[in-house]
């Protein structure tokens, strides 16, 4: 019973990241249609400007709270610029063309950023700093969690609450749903659109970025590939769980999380990242719109 | 129609430049062309940059003693990427025998990618040496291709032989990296020696490279108690392992093999690898002056760091091969002379690479930075592991394991 | 008769070329130019599924893999035996094997169509990026089923696989799937296709059958795919898992978006372009995949609808064989009038 407890807490854990990865694809998709292949980089971006502000103020040799909150505020804005950048110099153009150039332009951002961090970051993986120093606590029962681990849900949680604040309760989350609804119904009301989608960029690369560096935080390892699994994997979470729907992100990333974590410790560790795939096909066979997601009649 | 026409010029000039690309390259008159392969990007662009280290420091050591020249012929290294991908190294390594005629070919890291390659140089008759391929696969392929490492059935018997002898312990679990074939093989060969020494494998956890969060392998390793751990992986996921280890209460000590060196392995670990063990090529605080030389030489070149097996691997093969070559250049003058002056597939160019492969095949006691190297009938490095323990926060000298 | 006669020219010219081509070029460039014939084989096929279709599929990887390693281990196992005892009973070399070489990509691709079979079942469903994501969650889960077997020689692959594939062998795929993919664009069934790539639900209307058609448009799009899978591994020696990632199904997708969707020629063109370019940076080592992917991005900001739109560059000497053209592209996202589809 405290194996399979410690397992859920674990699993728990790493849903969160997979959920915020996974707004950021649910957000755009949402608003462009667009399975936006580059976010699993901007989430490596994220770690690796977390790494050079870290070690730039030393966040390291003295591990303070307050340099691990600039840590990640640094991180979050640099991806914010580096999204909205994306967004205008590689999307927009391709925004009025077919889906699928606008995806194949989304894979060629994508090997950019990797080859790109590639040739400025070095070949060789870096090591995030201890920006936090590592702490157990226990739960009882022989479970444990790290303070890291409770760092990752307290952020990540944070983080969920003020998206649906805003989503749900201002001017701009309104707006940003007119958008998703239709974009034409959007600017007759007097909506920027492109704005709002320059917006919905921002907030998505900011929470890959905190999802990065919160990520680097427990498992210090990062390099110019680390995006390309967690990536995908969040973006079947964000179809599991019916995408462009939000809660639905939140909710795939927990099931993905929890689900893998299962399987590894009590079926095969082996089968660790086919899992994903299988409980996604099964699902969507099921419910071919994700757990949340609405089916819509097609119109004739 | 005008665009049709613009895309058909488009067309020529893609395959124009392709040509152009091919028919340049290849060997001036006056220098001898070494190739070298590895994944420089890609997932794996760590090993193919430590291989490019390693033959740049053999070079650089060429330069410094001979102005870089053997047989009064300039030696240049031609490096090419194959982004971690077997097809691509077999097409470099086509690339580098025929467009860059190269006389010798030093690479890969992966096993995967040398099996890919390996056909290529033996069917051209030129010699490839694999720096640091483990897999006893590899220089089964044929006579022109070597290594310069132990194979993994070796160093998976060292380290049983170690935990059941030396640390004399009974129950051991296995975390396999299931991705990457060097870990499936190191597995393989601990588990049939450490049984075989009567010890009992608990249980078999197994994870990819690249993975993070390995806390559901280590909770089930945790419930069976076992006395150690065997981690045949690469440094990269050891370090994060033992730290979720430590993290979960696993206290005892974990094992690995040579893909554990890295001068990142104690950073990333940290105190969670106190008390752990593992199998290497060499040890740093080895105090035999060659090695001691590398360590200042490459901490000189690159910023102050330690070089990995990798580099030191690579750089072994590098020299190995330019002694190789300069021998021939002193013993056979005129068969030297087939190296530079004729084609790639040219009967002379055959034989001066023929005999290029018996001096590689004879090497016999070859002082290297990872120790005395001889060439066994298999083509095989034979020379003895070292184990290192993480004490202090520093790598130490434990024992040798001879072959 | 005349197609016989057509038949018989063709094999002629293909195992002529296959003489000359091997002794004349450099084998690198000769390795290039099989790998351009493998790529326009993948390219091709993926165009039935996506261009012809419009259905999305980025899986195509995982079904190379499939017919890869199907026609591996049973050259390995079967083909190898089957070879020595022909040319042992007198048979020419070149004969035996590729006597077992074409058993071999026939199984290969059969298991792969079967595959495609499976994988196109689900598409009766699901639509647009949902089935994307299955089909790539098919790929991955055959790496990962590979990479556990110990058949398939789990993460090492198997080595040592018979060298049977040349010229001759790999053009004439080429030659068999582009001859099918326009026959295919000119006829009845090549209608239905385009009608449920332009508008399923007008289509089923009209009494096309779509859940036939679809499945039948990943069907012969796996096989093909398999084939060339077995054409790669049997021209590398090896199978190794590494091969087969979704990054390779996103090359092939490159290519067909970028050669214009629809277009077979199109994806000929852009198969042999994106082929030869990454060769043709490689002076330029490590800034290579970083302007690689700057060209992707270029090309499709300023050409969308690919190099050739939904246009077929004609050999001048054969009338216009009228096939329909794909639609303009899509008006701007649009999301609330068309969904997902």
């Amino acid at each position: 019973m405290s194996e399979f407890l410690q397992q859920l807490v674990n699993g728990v854990t790493l849903g969160c990241v997979y959920a915020l990865i996974a707004l950021g694809y649910t957000m755009v998709y949402g608003i462009l249609r667009l399975i936006n292949f580059a976010h699993g980089d901007v989430y490596m971006l994220g770690a690796f400007f977390g790494y050079y502000v870290a070690r730039a103020i030393g966040a390291g040799q003295d591990p303070h709270p307050g340099k691990a909150l600039i840590v990640l505020l640094v991180a979050m804005a640099g991806c914010a610029l580096v999204g909205v950048l994306i967004e205008r110099l590689a999307y927009k153009p391709v925004r009025r063309s077919s889906r699928l150039a606008a995806l194949i332009t989304a894979i060629g951002v994508s090997l950019l950023l990797e080859n790109g961090g590639l040739l400025l970051f070095g070949a060789d993986p870096k090591f995030f700093p201890q920006v936090v120093a590592a702490r157990n606590l226990s739960l009882g029962g022989g479970v444990t969690i790290s303070n890291q681990q409770l760092i990752i849900l307290a952020v990540s949680v944070a983080l969920m609450f003020v998206l649906r604040m805003v989503v749900m309760h201002t001017r701009i989350g309104r707006a940003m749903r007119a958008v998703s609804f239709s974009h034409t119904a959007a600017s007759l009301m007097g909506i920027s659109v492109d704005g709002i989608i320059t917006f919905t960029f921002l907030v998505g690369s900011m929470l890959a970025a905190a999802a990065g560096v919160l990520v680097a935080l427990q498992n210090p390892k990062i390099d110019p590939y680390m995006g390309i699994l967690p990536g995908l994997k969040a973006f079947v979470a964000a179809v599991l769980g019916g995408i462009g729907n939000i809660p639905g992100a939140v909710l795939g990333g927990l099931v993905m999380g929890v689900a893998e974590v299962m399987v590894v410790g009590y079926l095969s560790p082996t089968y660790r990242d086919a899992i994903a795939f299988i409980l996604l096909i099964v699902i969507l066979l099921v419910r071919p719109a994700g757990i949340l997601g609405k089916h819509t009649a097609e119109k004739v | 129609m005008t665009s049709r026409t613009r895309l058909r010029s488009g067309f020529g000039l893609v395959l124009g430049l392709a040509l152009v690309a091919a028919g340049c390259g290849g060997a001036a008159k006056d220098e001898l062309v070494v190739g070298e392969y590895g994944s420089l990007t890609g997932n794996d662009a760590d090993f193919g940059q430590s291989t490019k280290r390693g033959m740049e420091l053999a070079l650089d050591q060429l330069v410094a003693q001979k102005q870089g020249k053997i047989g009064g012929l300039k030696v240049r290294v031609v490096v090419e990427d194959d982004q971690g991908k077997p097809e691509e190294a077999a097409t470099v390594v086509q690339k580098l025998v025929n467009q860059d005629r190269v006389l010798a070919v030093i690479g890969e890291v992966a096993s995967g990618r040398s099996l890919a390659a390996a056909p290529i140089c033996q069917e051209a008759g030129v010699p490839m040496i694999s720096p640091s391929s483990t897999n006893p696969k590899v220089t089964e392929v044929g006579d022109y291709i070597f290594r310069m490492c132990f194979i993994d059935p070796f160093q998976g018997t060292v380290m049983a032989k170690f935990t059941a002898q030396n640390l004399a312990l009974k129950k051991v679990a296995i975390l396999t990296d299931n991705k990457n074939a060097y870990s499936v093989g190191l597995t393989q060969f601990y588990k049939e020696s450490f049984e075989a020494l009567g010890g009992q494998i608990v249980t078999e956890q197994s994870y990819g490279s690249g993975d993070t969060d390995f806390r559901s392998q280590l909770t089930a390793i945790k419930a069976k108690g076992p006395q150690a751990i065997y981690l045949p992986g690469y440094y990269t996921e050891a370090g994060l392992i033992a730290r979720q280890a430590r993290e979960l209460g696993i206290q005892v000590p974990i094992l690995g093999g040579d893909g554990w060196e890295s001068d990142q392995l104690i950073g990333i670990g940290g105190t969670a690898l106190e008390g752990c063990y593992y199998s290497n090529h060499f040890a740093a605080d080895n105090p035999d002056p060659r090695l001691q030389e590398f360590l200042k030489t490459y901490a000189a070149k690159y910023a102050g760091q330690e070089p990995n097996a990798i580099v030191g691997l690579a750089y072994d093969a590098g020299v190995v091969l330019f002694q190789c070559m300069d021998k021939l250049a002193t013993q056979s003058p005129e068969v030297f002379k087939g190296l530079s002056s004729s084609r790639a597939g040219s009967p002379e160019r055959k034989a001066a690479c023929k005999q290029l492969r018996d001096l590689i095949a004879a090497t016999t006691n070859f002082p290297g930075v990872t120790g005395n190297i001889t060439l066994d009938a298999n083509r095989n490095a034979s020379k003895p592991a070292v184990v290192l323990e993480i004490k202090g926060g520093k790598k130490v000298y434990n024992t040798t394991i001879n072959p | 008769m005349k197609r016989v006669l057509t038949l018989i020219i063709t094999l002629a010219v293909l195992a002529g070329l296959d003489l000359v081509l091997a002794r004349m070029l450099n084998p690198y460039v000769f390795r290039v130019l099989m790998l351009c014939g493998i790529n326009v084989i993948l390219a091709v096929s993926l165009n039935l599924v996506n261009g012809f279709t419009g259905q999305f599929s980025i899986g195509h990887a995982g079904f190379m893999a499939v017919g890869a390693y199907t026609s591996a281990v049973f050259s390995l196992h079967v083909g190898r035996v089957w070879v020595a005892g022909l040319e042992a009973a007198g048979v020419p070399a070149p004969l035996a094997q590729g006597l077992a070489l074409l058993v071999a990509l026939l199984l290969g691709g059969s298991l792969a169509a079967v595959a495609g079979y499976l994988v196109g079942l689900p598409s009766l469903r699901l639509r647009g990026d949902y089935l994307a994501i299955v089909t790539l969650g098919f790929g991955e889960i055959i790496r990962v089923v590979i990479q556990n077997l110990d058949i398939t020689g789990r993460a090492l692959g198997l080595s040592g696989i018979p060298g049977w594939v040349n010229f001759f062998w790999v053009f004439l795929v080429v030659a068999a799937v582009i001859l099918l993919s326009v026959n295919l664009a000119n006829s009845t069934h090549g209608r239905a296709l385009f009608a449920i790539r332009d508008d399923e639900v007008a289509a089923e209307a009209l009494g096309v059958n779509t859940t036939a058609y679809k499945v039948f448009a990943f069907v012969i799009g796996a096989f093909f795919a398999g084939v060339a899978g077995g054409l790669s591994v049997h021209l590398l020696s090896v199978a190794s898992p590494d091969s087969f990632t979704f990054l390779r199904s996103i090359e092939v997708i490159a290519m067909v978006v970028l050669g214009g969707l629809g277009s077979v020629s199109g994806s000929v063109l852009a198969a042999i372009v994106l082929t030869l370019l990454p060769e043709v940076l490689r002076p330029v080592q490590q800034y290579r995949m970083v302007i690689y992917s700057l060209m992707l991005i270029v090309l499709m900001v300023t050409r969308p609808q690919g190099l050739l739109g939904s246009r077929e560059l004609r050999l001048p000497w054969r009338r216009r064989p009228g096939g329909p053209a794909a639609p303009a592209p899509a008006a701007p996202a649009a999301p609330a009038t068309k969904g997902a589809s």
